[in-house]
């Protein structure tokens, strides 16, 4: 689905990322992980042409996302911080967004049915909580029926019983056949959602594999145990 | 072009619902109105609303585009993760934020003008040329505004520049003038004064008010010498030309910027 090959990416004289190179599996939700400032946010830029990399390559479905914007119609976006223009109202950011998609799509408003938001729809989204706005913003990442869902962080100002509605949601999403690539600092919820990780350190791949392999490796039986031993490692 | 136009409208839904919109449009209906009002119609009350437009709109246009810009940064990014090419983003963004800015500054000149009618001297020529002078600053100052933001990453010292500009369009742009025609009295300076005056939008739109309204003695050297030079319908129609380019230049500078600008 994803391939990102020998992938450079520099901010001025800080290199974020080192030659890497990826596959992510249709199919599966893969959880790119790593200390803080490893390169996650930037390789998930890079993937949605947010970033434009030095070098290498990436292709989403087998198209270059350097050559052509409409590949991101196969994509749902859930950013860390759920931002939106601060006069309008929720349903009117959702219906720009299905202008700026055009016509001929079905909406998936499973979401906001599930979060049950739909009465906060209509209120102008600066009286909105942190909260509400994350819901939103994860019921818009799935709005398009995306085949592809690129999560940052996603359930960080999530309430228990949302998260785990919207942990349902990626479930059911996978088991549909759809790709997830998710980034997050809560271990249970990579252990729950994962089919793959892929560790990520100082901007280079530190370890590919599933989370049982990860906890073999590392001879745990937590993943949250397992990946502070492989941050112990590569700081040694 | 639909991309553009329907980034185009939301941001014009978005900015409408603004008071700082209404209160910016306010602001010139009081202003016009009062200065109609107590100067009587006059050349006075003209030359002082001339001189609060030119000083005025280059503030807005440059402190309100780069705010908008800086503030709307998360937004971009989802928008950007849309099937939507930067080009087209730009485009709608530009003139989502440019049009509601001048159509304001319009309506706050309009209706105090339509109230006073009868007692301006040629008042449908002074709406056409305000107007036009008001909205062509916008939106020159609003494109100059989106090649700070695009390039400055930091937000105060994008803020910080963008005064800067401000302040060196409008204030110290004529002092440089002074000295030059000071310290170079000797010369003839006609066609330097003139270079001079084309690189300062600012300086261009004052030209062209003035020579409209044919106030040569108070227009200033630069105005003075345009006209003696070119006199007032080439002057105006050179001006005009000069103003475009420099709406263009900064909107290509700000794509071209926008367009390989990491998020």
């Amino acid at each position: 689905m994803i391939s990102v090959r020998n992938l450079e990416k520099s901010y001025g004289r800080l290199k974020v990322l080192r030659d890497l190179s990826l596959d992510v599996t249709k199919g599966r939700v893969t959880a790119v992980l790593g200390p803080n400032a490893a390169g996650k946010t930037t390789l998930i830029k890079c993937i949605l042409g947010l970033a434009t990399p030095d070098s290498g390559a990436i292709s989403v479905g087998g198209v270059n996302v350097a050559v052509d914007y409409r590949y991101r119609e196969s994509i749902g976006y859930m950013p860390q911080k759920a931002t939106f223009p601060e006069n309008l109202t929720a349903r009117e950011v959702i219906r720009f967004l299905q202008d700026l998609r055009s016509a001929g799509h079905d909406y998936d408003t499973t979401l906001l049915r599930d979060f049950e938001i739909e009465s906060d729809l209509n209120k102008p989204l600066r009286s909105l909580s942190g909260g509400t706005r994350q819901k939103i913003s994860a019921s818009i990442a799935f709005l398009f029926n995306p085949r592809l869902l690129i999560l940052d962080e996603p359930t960080a100002g999530l309430d228990p019983r949302s998260s785990s509605k919207f942990k349902d949601r990626i479930l059911q999403f996978r088991s549909d056949g759809g790709t997830v690539i998710l980034t997050s600092h809560i271990m249970s919820e990579v252990d729950e959602l994962a089919d793959q990780v892929v560790y990520l350190n100082a901007g280079r791949v530190a370890f590919e594999g599933k989370p049982r392999e990860m906890r073999e490796r590392t001879g745990t039986d937590r993943l949250e145990r397992a990946i502070a031993r492989l941050m112990e490692e590569v700081v040694k | 072009m639909k991309v553009t136009r329907h980034i185009l409208a939301y941001e014009v839904k978005d900015l409408f619902r603004s008071t700082w919109l209404i209160v910016y449009a306010a602001f010139y209906a009081l202003l016009t109105a009062g200065l109609l009002y107590y100067g009587g119609g006059g050349r006075a009350a003209v030359l002082s609303l001339i001189n609060v437009i030119l000083t005025l709109i280059p503030l807005v246009g440059l402190l309100y585009g780069t705010m908008y810009l800086y503030a709307s940064r998360d937004f971009i990014e989802l928008l950007l993760s849309q099937p939507v090419s930067r080009r087209a983003l730009f485009r709608g963004m530009y003139a989502g934020l440019a049009l509601p800015l001048s159509a304001a500054f319009a309506v706050g000149v309009l209706v105090p003008v339509a109230m006073f009618w009868s007692t301006i001297e040629d008042a449908g020529s002074l709406l056409m040329t305000i107007i036009s002078a008001g909205v062509a600053l916008t939106l020159v100052f609003v494109a100059v505004a989106f090649v700070i933001a695009n390039v400055v990453e930091d937000r105060v010292r994008g803020m910080s520049i963008a005064i800067f500009v401000w302040l060196g369009a409008t204030v110290l742009y004529d002092g440089l003038i002074l000295y030059v025609v000071n310290v170079f009295s000797e010369y003839p300076l006609e066609i330097p004064v003139l270079v001079l005056a084309l690189l300062n939008p600012v300086d261009l739109a004052r030209i062209i008010l003035l020579l409209n309204f044919d106030i040569s003695a108070l227009m200033g050297y630069t105005g003075a010498v345009f006209e003696r030079f070119f006199g007032t319908w080439l002057g105006i129609g050179l001006s005009s030309l000069a103003l475009l380019v420099w709406l263009g230049v900064p909107l290509v500078l700000g794509l071209r910027r926008f367009r390989v600008k990491d998020f």
